[in-house]
């Protein structure tokens, strides 16, 4: 599904530049459900805006689904955010003046689908997150675990090979967050390849395997047995 | 290609943000409210002094005696001269196809009657040339004509406002009308786009005013138009080579002001083209510089908005928005709202000048207005200036990169 190697990212601060990359190796399987582990500062929301096509990598490389992403245009990258991936962030990044359904369906838009296809689908994945009755409630409307799954059917809409989540439950309180972790793991049972960042042990254990991070490079990828949030509450 | 989900897009963008895009366009709208009102009122001053000329034609020179001011070849001050038909003929024949028409006038102030009805009135007896000299509108009927002059005919040719004044009950044309004594046919009503002065006025053949008053053959002016093909300079050598001819044949000075003067329109009509123009010119100074001030407005809205915009600019490329597809909807939403609140704003502008039109009037500023081809032509301006004002910002937000926009909070 994913494969990376020897993968280097620096960033430009001041006169000097910060290494923040330094050879990452990695290879990820389909149906895999992995938790990037690290300190702030270890390079983890690098590695995921990098294999979100969000950032680019100096130098490496980084093979997605037999594609070798290097040096895409704009436009190429953005038809393979669209098709391949699907991003769940701390901070939900959901448009704020479209409801949850127009939410939920602006990738399909960017797909070119029909009206019509593009309603009947979003409504489809906000029933799949339990969302039917507010979908045409605002972001504001909603409380921080209903964005997040708001946030989720929007990633799943595009139906992506890869799901990727930045510090999913990052804003969101214990219960909420093991609501999402539970909905996640339910994801991956389906057969979803998930890649979450999260600098939480108890989320990073709710995973099938664990990648440590410590500045910039790997010092631990183990297989885990995974913890079923259903254990939990 | 019309695609309805980016227009829905955009006016959800433009519907959901109201009071952006109430503040936006109204920088658009207000520029173009200024322009167009300020267009309009410079439009109704030029309006005002064409109308101050339009009474008679440009190309007018008036010649008109009075009493010498200088002695000159052993004749005294303060000497009359006063013009006779042998002069009128001398003007004629002298200057040949230099004229293109000329007519005398003898002024006189009459009691005007018809039955009951009777009211003071001025005289003037003309030459047929008066017609286009004047510019004056037959209502119906005739003007004086040469064989009236040959014949010395007794007829009149009445002001729209002596026929309304003496005529309220009948129509004035074949009846006789009472000038101090004597009856006249009434051959012929007119109107004239000068003030009301002039349809005030009665006209009678030049012949039988001398008959009448006087029995001699005395003009009080003589008024004719020269060539048009002649330009301004050739113009103004004319009257004063008219002058020149006139002075020695009456004896005057040549330095002598009073004795016999000459009035070229000329020199008026160039002082109107002179203010109009440079009216004009104020006009579309100020009138560009409150657009490009629009502009500018617009612009800073626009680069505002991007940077309001950045996270969701962000959001939409990381669910796969391409950059082109970013320019569009920032673009067509500039376009959208500079057009419609220019469109709005001269709208209004155009609301205000007509209904400012009747107060307008007594500060010297005539049927204010804006034509079609302005308003096509500003609409278009605007179109311009909101692709203009949204494209770098829209090209700029298109190029951010999602990771920087979505960390942008």
């Amino acid at each position: 599904m994913l494969k990376i190697s020897n993968l280097h990212k620096s960033y430009p601060i001041g006169g000097s530049s910060l290494h923040v990359l330094k050879g990452i190796n990695l290879d990820i399987e389909d149906g895999e459900m992995v938790a990037i582990m690290g300190s702030s500062g270890s390079g983890k929301s690098t590695l995921l805006n990098i294999i979100g096509m969000l950032d680019e990598a100096d130098s490496g490389d980084y093979i997605l689904d037999g594609l070798p992403i290097k040096n895409l245009t704009e436009k190429k990258a953005a038809v393979y955010r669209n098709k391949f991936l699907g991003f769940i962030f701390q901070s939900f990044n959901l448009i704020n003046y479209k409801n949850a359904l127009e939410n939920v369906a602006l990738p399909l838009y960017y797909q070119g689908l029909k009206r019509k296809e593009r309603q009947e689908k979003a409504m489809f994945f906000l029933e799949k997150v339990g969302l039917t009755d507010w979908a045409h409630h605002l972001p504001k409307e909603l409380s921080g675990g209903q964005n997040q799954r708001v946030a989720i059917a929007r990633a799943l809409a595009a139906n992506p090979k890869l799901l990727l989540a930045d510090e999913p439950t990052g804003a969101l309180d214990t219960g909420t967050s093991f609501e999402i972790m539970e909905f996640i793991q339910k994801l991956n049972d389906e057969g979803k390849t998930i890649l979450i960042v999260t600098h939480e042990e108890d989320i990073a254990n709710m995973c099938k395997r664990i990648v440590h991070l410590q500045d910039g490079v790997i010092m631990e990828d183990t297989f885990v047995n995974q913890v079923r949030t259903a254990q939990n509450v | 290609m019309f695609d309805i989900d980016l227009w829905r897009e955009i006016f959800q963008s433009i519907n959901m943000n109201r009071t952006r895009s109430i503040l936006s366009g109204f920088t658009v709208a207000f520029a173009i409210l200024l322009f167009t009102i300020l267009f309009g009122i410079t439009n109704g001053l030029i309006n005002t002094f064409e109308e101050g000329f339009k009474d008679d034609a440009t190309n007018s020179i008036f010649v008109q005696s009075g009493r010498t001011t200088k002695a000159h070849k052993g004749l005294q001050v303060g000497r009359k001269i006063q013009f006779k038909n042998e002069d009128f003929d001398f003007i004629k024949e002298e200057f040949g196809d230099k004229v293109e028409f000329i007519t005398a006038r003898i002024y006189k102030n009459v009691t005007a009657s018809f039955r009951s009805e009777q009211n003071s009135y001025t005289v003037r007896a003309v030459h047929p040339d008066h017609q286009f000299l004047e510019k004056t509108l037959m209502k119906e009927g005739r003007y004086i004509n040469q064989r009236d002059v040959d014949e010395r005919t007794k007829v009149v040719v009445i002001g729209r406002l002596v026929e309304e004044d003496l005529f309220a009950k009948t129509i004035a044309i074949g009846k006789y009308i009472n000038l101090s004594g004597i009856q006249y046919k009434i051959v012929g009503t007119f109107s004239d786009e000068g003030n009301d002065n002039e349809e005030r006025i009665i006209y009678m053949p030049v012949s039988t005013a001398q008959l009448v008053y006087g029995n001699n053959d005395y003009l009080d002016q003589i008024n004719l138009t020269y060539n048009p093909k002649m330009d301004f300079d050739q113009a103004l050598a004319f009257s004063t080579l008219i002058t020149k001819k006139l002075k020695n044949r009456f004896s005057v000075a040549p330095t002598d002001q009073r004795a016999i003067r000459v009035r070229n329109m000329a020199q008026g009509a160039k002082a109107v083209n002179a203010i109009s123009f440079g009216l004009g010119l104020m006009v579309m100074v100020i009138g560009f510089g409150t657009l490009i001030a629009g502009i500018v407005g617009i612009s800073n809205i626009m680069i505002f908005i991007v940077k309001e915009r950045t996270k969701e600019i962000g959001i939409r490329k990381a669910l796969g928005a391409q950059p082109k597809q970013i320019v569009s909807i920032i673009l067509i939403e500039s376009v959208i709202i500079t057009t419609i609140s220019g469109y709005v704003g001269l709208l209004i502008g155009v609301g205000v000048l007509d209904w400012a039109t009747p107060v307008l009037k007594d500060y010297f500023i005539k049927d204010p207005g804006v034509s079609n081809s302005l308003v096509i032509g500003a609409t278009i301006t605007l179109i311009l200036a909101g692709t203009l004002a949204g494209y770098l910002p829209a090209k700029r937000a298109s190029r951010i990169k999602p990771i920087v926009a979505l960390r942008d909070d």
